[in-house]
């Protein structure tokens, strides 16, 4: 049976990068829709229908109170039977920028590392950089860890942009930290260019241990600071005029890709 | 039942936000505090139980991993514990307090229903012992402005949250009794009412009321008022200037019947670009993308509530502009904004400040953050800009924001009909912003920030967002013929508008309100942002109203179109306005001013160059004009929505100042659109009809240098100027109005959309600071392949570098001149007939791809212009002077380096490309001046070839980059 990879882009008030982030599953083969929230509230979009939820950049009801709060406490309170489902049955989440906020501020992320059994807890976050300012500004990544998203660039340094004010990674205690370090849930780090250890700017917001994205213990779910869809192309690369060489896709483009594959080899 | 929440980071946990707030404490030479501490404080009004306020805290309000909380049923009060004061600051009733609505919607989705309000609030615990004249200057310079904020005095206890609920509830109508009033009655009710109107405009309504025989209401006073203002109604540009130009001892005097439409109008009309598709009438001008769609551009100022509330006044002018985009034809989605500032200079002494301005370093900070608050929330990457610099727009900093937006080309037209219901769709409206566009019209004075206050306000991006979301559903799904923006004026001048050729009957008491006790007068004038009214067919309604409702907007119909050709409201079945539309928007009295315009020859500054320019350069790029502005750009998200292509920095480490921005609105077209601006006071000192040219020039240039085509570039007008009731602000004005439409004109660049900001004025104690006469312009050209645009760093050792154009000696308004502390007398001047053989021979050598880099040659002259290059590529240079094709006779190394002659562009070729792209230059003047190298050097050899600039450009960077790293 031909079927297509489904990916649901979820919206509400303040979400913004939906448009880019729609486009990049698109292009990696996957059908893509583009939901309010309040469609699954209502009932008209059914969350189980999906292969890939996706959380995109922005500002959720105004990042009001702490970044991506609000919309955390919604998914987790009116969501969150659905969402346990949705990650019991193998299906996959990434949460980019105040997507990644979210998750971590519902729990989904890092996941359940103490009870498998308890609810949702929050037991990272992410809060506002060392410099008090919200940057736009390109980080080189050294991409780590057992990640479905992540497959074939483990080992490799990617540049992705960040743009963000709240994305200082710090966990609860040291405990958490060294779980997270140990199941290799940690994806991403910010590092220099030569993949060495980051001092300001290139660790943007002081996240401890340098981390800008981590996954849940399956690797299925992926939440990360900085926005693959904004190098998706070669052409959004900030000196791609540098280089003789074109080509058409950028880093950020092997994420979606490998989100789209895995639906098809996995769930279809 | 009030509960107390306050918030306050682990102790284990770095405070980024007090750190901040110390570093601005310091700022102020302030060194008595060493540590700051803030706490988040929310008041939280309901019957709700202790374990649902624990519930709303440790689910909701405090993140457990990094913050601790306590919950208190009042507040205590400050602890005079040594060591530490505590200032607690929240908002004042009225004005809005962003964090409200969501909490509650957030403390709902927890499943608690009865909390009826929430305020916050800020404490702050200052470390130190700072003398109470130190502390009331840290609560009013920064913690706080009093405009919008109090300090929260917990001596008395709240029993309530305060909200606003002044005013009555039942409606009477005020009539205002003006048949019998002289002329100083005239006068006293213009001015105590704030309507900013003269005698004649006055006596005008005063004679169609007699006219009537009866006496208006106060609220057709007020739309009349709003309709003829400044802000509205151009007046100045519309009306008649008598001019008087004083040229070589000669005296000429004309009159210049519309001044717009003699100037910059005409040069539109006489291009009459064939990709033109709307100009100047709507709320920003169209112009042809591709064979689907168009694209919209409009630059707005925001001036006069930024110098009083900073980060309000440019939050709600980028909010405001962005309402534009949206508001042109029938929604036009918003691509890009851009920001153009100008302050005076930030380390400017206190005691040098006039009374009741605020510190330059403090207007900077609150309009940087008010810009970055709303354009990054927005989702709309800000990619183009500029900050200048002068000491005086101490009182009268500039604040342009404007946006971009694309728009399939089938909505371009819009038409309310009769019987089309007038829809309110967005935010309520409150108090906040009432007279906002009378208030522009005036000059500020000390007193501006306690008369005008309630012209203040602070704008709520997240309701403009999900506004924006549903209208171009709606647009979609043609619910709606006809749509504007409720801008200054509110829906007087949104609904007036609309209704202008129509008539209308509106319901003012339908009006959803932030608060009860709002007068009919308030609710008509308010201009609370966030709010778009639109027309919208019976038929349509409930469609459009279960649209917005899914995503929780509301809309509500407030009255409908009519044929009578009348502005007819209603409150509570009273009628409170009767005006003819024909009167209304035809009625204001043609007025004549005078201009005088002086061509003053500017005193040359006698110098010789000096042999080692090295640190004459170093000094130029330090220059806060020409300094890097990075620390600025990156709080601007300007990559969202994921069309940049050619960023604001550029370059191998990504701090490369770049010309144009490129920006490619669909990924699935390489077609692009180029960015840019030219602005240049200090050649407007000198003569704003130059200032004006070179500004179109540096405009086009940049568009041109990252790849954009030359006969497809819009531009678009702003004038800030002064008190255009005093002759010499005036001419000056009319010199560069003329400027404009000569040099757009002979380039072909239309002018699409324009706007004005006169008054820009402090008075105090008899003494008035003019704002230097500032013209913006903007430009927007598109790009047909964004895979052959070019940037301006250098790329690889050995290619050539040209210099293309002439320089001339034009010291006059340089930066160079400017750090020997003179103005010079010769400002640049524009011969379009050369330039365009330049651009043309440029534009073509890009499409053959033989340009490697490119970069425009403006403030601080080639040695500027060659220097960035340099550290941006991270690569050297050596340049001989003797190759730079220069013009005229004085022949000295400064001239040649640092003149900012027009239309010169410098470029980097691959020498194996050297004749191609020679044999393109053919009638072009220029000069292949030296080449790029690996050293990372630049070696500048001068006419009499001995060395005259040898600088490591690391050193170069860091003198560019240190002044506004902070």
């Amino acid at each position: 049976m031909a079927k297509n990879v489904k990916v649901l882009v979820l919206r509400t008030a303040g979400t913004n990068c939906d448009k880019e982030t729609v486009f990049a599953f698109k292009d990696s083969g996957a059908d893509v829709d583009l939901v309010h929230i309040n469609k699954l509230f209502e009932c008209k979009k059914k969350l189980s229908d999906y292969h890939i939820l996706a959380l995109p950049g922005g500002f959720s009801y105004g990042d009001d109170i702490a970044a991506g709060r609000i919309f955390a406490n919604e998914l987790r309170v009116k969501l969150g039977k659905d969402l346990k489902k949705f990650i019991k049955d193998g299906k996959l989440i990434i949460g980019i920028c105040n997507g990644f906020q979210i998750l971590v501020k519902a729990g989904i992320l890092p996941g359940n590392l103490l009870n498998k059994e308890k609810e949702f807890v929050q037991t990272t976050t992410l809060m506002t950089n060392d410099s008090a300012k919200f940057e736009d500004r390109w980080t080189h990544l050294q991409t780590t860890g057992n990640c479905v998203w992540t497959k074939d660039i483990d080992g490799k340094v990617v540049y992705f942009p960040v743009a963000h004010g709240e994305g200082k990674f710090m966990c609860k205690t040291k405990g958490i930290l060294k779980k997270i370090q140990n199941n290799r849930q940690v994806v991403f780090r910010y590092c220099t260019k030569d993949g060495k250890e980051p001092f300001y700017p290139d660790n943007p917001n002081g996240s401890v241990d340098d981390i800008a994205g981590i996954t849940d213990v399956t690797g299925r779910i992926l939440g990360l600071m900085p926005h693959p869809e904004r190098h998706f192309f070669f052409t959004q690369h900030p000196f791609w005029t540098r280089f003789k060489t074109k080509a058409r896709y950028g880093d950020g483009a092997k994420i979606f890709q490998n989100g789209v594959q895995y639906v098809k080899e996995n769930l279809l | 039942m009030i509960w107390r929440v306050e918030i306050k980071d682990k102790e284990s946990v770095f405070d980024a936000v007090g750190q901040a707030v110390a570093c601005d404490i310091q700022d102020l030479g302030i060194e008595s505090i060493d540590k700051v501490l803030v706490e988040q404080v929310f008041l939280i009004d309901g019957q709700i139980t202790s374990k649902e306020i624990h519930k709303i805290c440790r689910e909701l309000l405090v993140d457990s991993v990094v913050q601790d909380y306590a919950c208190l049923q009042k507040a205590v009060s400050s602890p005079k514990k040594k060591g530490f004061n505590l200032v607690e600051i929240a908002y004042n009733p009225g004005v809005m307090d962003p964090v409200e609505e969501s909490t509650l919607k957030g403390i709902k989705d927890l499943g608690i229903v009865n909390v009826s309000s929430v305020r916050t609030a800020k404490k702050y615990l200052l470390f130190g012992n700072p003398t109470r004249k130190e502390l009331d200057i840290i609560v009013n310079r920064v913690l706080s402005n009093k405009l919008i904020q109090h300090v929260v005095d917990h001596s008395s206890r709240i029993s309530k949250i305060s909200k606003e609920t002044k005013g009555q509830k039942n409606v009477k109508v005020v009539v205002l009794d003006i048949l019998n009033l002289n002329d100083k009655g005239l006068l006293k009710l213009s001015q105590e009412g704030q309507l900013f109107l003269n005698l004649n405009e006055m006596k005008t309504i005063q004679k169609h009321f007699r006219k009537l025989k009866r006496n208006p209401t106060d609220c057709e006073v007020e739309t009349i008022a709003q309709t003829w203002s400044e802000h509205c109604h151009h007046k100045t540009f519309r009306g008649d200037v008598e001019y008087t130009c004083v040229e070589n001892g000669k005296k000429k005097t004309s009159v210049i019947r519309n001044l717009l439409k003699s100037t910059i109008v005409k040069a539109t009309y006489e291009i009459n670009a064939p990709w033109c598709v709307s100009v100047f009438h709507d709320n920003s001008g169209v112009i042809k993308f591709d064979k689907d769609s168009h694209i919209c551009f409009k630059v707005e100022t925001h001036n006069h509530p930024s110098a009083l509330e900073p980060f309000g006044g440019a939050n709600t002018g980028i909010g405001g502009v962005i309402r534009d985009s949206l508001g042109t034809g029938l929604g036009a989605k918003p691509i890009c904004n851009t920001d153009i500032f100008c302050f005076a200079p930030p380390h400017m002494s206190f005691k040098d400040l006039p009374e009741g301005s605020l510190h330059p370093k403090r207007v900077m900070k609150g309009v940087v953050n008010g810009v970055r608050d709303y354009g990054n929330k927005m989702g709309i990457p800000t990619v183009n800009g500029a900050i200048i610099f002068d000491e005086r727009f101490v009182g009268n900093p500039l604040v342009y924001c404007g946006t971009i937006g694309i728009m399939p080309k089938d909505k371009v037209k819009k038409q309310a009909y009769k019987g089309d219901l007038i829809v309110s769709l967005g935010g309520r409206t409150g108090r906040d912003g009432i007279h906002g566009a009378t208030f522009s019209s005036g000059e500020l004075t000390e007193e501006s920030e306690t008369v005008s206050s309630g012209a203040v306000q602070i704008g709520d991006p997240i309701q403009e967002k999900k506004t924006l979301d549903v209208l171009l559903q709606a647009r979609d799904q043609n619910l709606y013929t006809a749509i504007t923006d409720c801008g200054a004026g509110g829906f007087s001048s949104a609904v007036g508008e609309m209704a202008e050729k129509l008539g209308c009957r509106v319901e003012l008491d339908k009006a959803p309100t932030k608060y009860d006790g709002l007068t009919y007068e308030e609710v008509w004038i308010s201009e609370s942002q966030e709010r778009m009214v639109i027309s919208v067919p019976k038929k349509n309604i409930k469609k459009l109203l279960d649209l917005c409702a899914s995503e929780s907007v509301e809309a509500t119909a407030i009255g409908e179109f009519t044929s009578t050709k009348r502005l007819e409201i209603f409150y509570q079945g009273a009628q409170v306005c009767d005006l003819d539309m024909k009167f209304l928007y035809d009625g204001i009295p043609k007025i004549i001013k005078k201009a005088v315009w002086h061509s003053s020859k500017g005193k040359d500054f006698k110098r010789t160059s000096p042999k080692n320019l090295t640190k004459n350069l170093e000094k130029v790029l330090s220059h806060y004009n020409v300094c890097s502005k990075e620390n600025v750009v990156r709080r601007y998200d300007h990559e969202v929505q994921g069309g940049s292509v050619v960023k604001p920095f550029v370059g191998i480490n990504c701090d490369g100042p770049s010309d144009a921005s490129v920006v490619q609105p669909k990924f699935d077209s390489k077609k692009g659109i180029a960015i840019s601006n030219g602005i240049n006071v200090r050649f407007g000192m000198l003569d704003p009809y130059w200032m004006a040219a070179s500004c179109i020039d540096e405009a086009i240039r940049q568009i041109i240098v990252v790849g954009g085509r030359l006969d497809n570039i819009a531009i678009l007008d702003n004038f800030c100027w002064g008190n255009p009731d005093k002759p010499d602000r005036l001419g000056s004005l009319v010199r560069a109005a003329q400027g404009c439409r000569d040099i757009a004109i002979s380039y072909r660049t239309p002018f699409i959309s324009g706007k004005d900001s006169f008054y820009n004025e402090y008075a105090q104690k008899g003494k008035t600071i003019s704002i230097p006469g500032t013209i913006l312009i903007s430009a927007m050209g598109l790009v047909d392949d964004i895979q052959k645009a070019v940037t301006m760093d250098f790329k690889e050792d050995g290619n050539l570098i040209y210099v293309v154009g002439d320089t001339f000696d034009e010291m006059g308004g340089s930066i160079y001149l400017d750090t020997l502390g003179s103005l010079g007398a010769n400002p640049p001047k524009v011969n379009t007939k050369i330039a365009l053989k330049s651009f043309k021979a440029i534009e073509k050598a890009i499409f053959k791809k033989l340009i490697r880099s490119a970069h425009d040659c403006s403030e601080g002259g080639l040695a500027v212009a060659i220097a960035e290059m340099a550290f941006s590529g991270e690569l050297g240079a050596t340049i001989s002077l003797k190759k730079v094709p220069y013009k005229d006779k004085k022949k000295q190394n400064d001239v040649v380096l640092f003149s900012e002659s027009n239309s010169r562009i410098i470029v980097e070729v691959e020498s194996k490309n050297q004749v191609k792209f020679e044999s393109l230059l053919k009638g072009v003047s220029f000069g292949c001046v030296g080449c790029v190298k690996q050293e990372k050097e630049v070696t500048v050899y001068g006419l009499d070839e001995k060395i005259c600039i040898k600088s490591n450009i690391g050193a170069l960077k860091q003198a560019w980059q240190k002044t506004l790293r902070w």
